[in-house]
């Protein structure tokens, strides 16, 4: 994979942007996961997630090649989140209440509303706390957790990404843990 | 927790799969013997089970074509390239005899002019437009048969027709950038047009 990608990057040093193409189609899934689970919110996530790819199609002359790709692009994209999250605006929770359909949230508006089994609706419900839970973690909790379990990096790659000490993200990490143990023991 | 903070410790350091033989066996131990704790590491590996099990989500369909249409275009000629590395039969040299049939060249750049769009904030040396730094144009910037160094800002578009375009660091452009190199699009249109003639007459071989 990063054999790829490093041949991908030298061809969009070199001008051709169909290589990024590719490069952004291997990672779009991971990139968007991450900013919808730091985020909460579909549009900003996607918003997020497009601008770390123009960054780093912009920046390219500027990575080093001896780094792992996802790791310099992770960070661009866990950097654009936190930003993101320390400059909203109370306003900016588009999707969270669609105007005009109260009750309705993101996933009972992107799931097809009309016939879902039982379990499946529950399921979703479910999913939806999980992710509200996420989200109440301060975002230096919630940032560590989310590279750790739901993109299941190692602590080595997210103290790359996050710039920081291994010791710290452990630490991190054990906080995340137990502020999730306790919001999550009622399940 | 009551309990003691250790075993907190190693609760921790066996999530993280950083745990010796030894803590190993002490925890088990204690674990075996406290029901307090045996609910507090229960409820933590649920937690964790529960965040992990959140469904995985893909990003739009459209969405790698909206970040391709969101970068800097790239310049005209890259398309050639692309086109010969995928065309391999076709070097470059064969091409060119191929092109020099038609005599290109003299249907092609008549007015070798230098000309920039009048705007307030632009400097002109020698064939080089700049933009200066904390410096800004508003409206598109057009510039024909020379080059442009954005230091400022502009608030529109940038086409430049046979020149080169320098972006520094804390320059701006609000719109697209667009580098047209017209000998090269006028070759690119030709070697289209006659790529697909020579692969037509492969075809019926
Ligand atoms: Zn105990």
């Amino acid at each position: 994979m990063e054999v790829i990608i490093k041949q991908r990057i030298n061809q969009v040093l070199k001008g051709d942007q169909n290589a990024f193409g590719e490069i952004v189609e291997l990672y779009k899934d991971k990139v968007f996961q991450l900013c919808f689970r730091m985020l909460g919110n579909r549009h900003e996530a996607e918003d997020m997630a497009q601008e770390a790819f123009v960054r780093a199609y912009v920046n390219i002359h500027r990575f080093n090649i001896q780094m792992k790709f996802s790791t310099w692009l992770y960070r661009i994209a866990t950097n654009l989140c936190i930003d993101r999250i320390r400059k909203k605006k109370p306003d900016y929770f588009l999707d969270a209440e669609v105007a005009g359909t109260e009750g309705l949230n993101m996933y009972s508006l992107i799931a097809d509303d009309s016939a879902l089994p039982e379990d499946e609706v529950e399921s979703l419900e479910l999913q939806e706390t999980i992710q509200d839970e996420i989200l109440k973690l301060p975002e230096k909790y919630r940032s560590v957790i989310v590279l750790k379990y739901i993109e299941e990096l190692s602590l080595k790659e997210i103290s790359d990404i996050l710039d920081l000490p291994i010791g710290t993200v452990k630490t991190r990490i054990h906080r995340g843990r137990e502020a999730l143990r306790k919001q999550l023991s009622n399940f | 927790m009551s309990c003691h903070e250790d075993i907190v410790d190693y609760m921790h350091d066996y999530l993280d799969e950083s745990i010796t033989e030894e803590n190993k066996e002490r925890l088990r131990e204690h674990l075996h013997s406290c029901a307090e704790c045996r609910s507090y590491f229960h409820d933590m590996k649920k937690a964790i089970a529960l965040v992990q099990s959140t469904a995985r989500i893909k990003a739009p369909d459209d969405f790698t074509a909206r970040v391709m249409a969101s970068i800097p275009k790239e310049k005209k000629n890259i398309g050639m390239k692309r086109y010969l590395r995928n065309h391999p039969l076709l070097t470059a040299a064969s091409l060119f005899i191929v092109l020099m049939g038609g005599s290109i060249f003299s249907t092609w750049g008549e007015e070798q002019n230098f000309a920039v769009s009048k705007q307030e904030n632009i400097v002109v040396e020698n064939e080089m437009v700049i933009i200066p730094a904390g410096k800004v144009v508003k409206g598109d910037v057009v510039v024909k048969n020379g080059d442009i160094r954005i230091e400022g800002e502009v608030n529109g578009d940038v086409t430049v027709i046979n020149g080169e375009q320098y972006m520094a660091y804390a320059g701006k452009v609000t719109g697209q950038i667009v580098v047209i190199d017209e000998m090269f699009e006028w070759l690119w249109f030709k070697v289209k047009s006659t790529g697909k003639a020579l692969f037509k007459g492969d075809e019926n071989e």
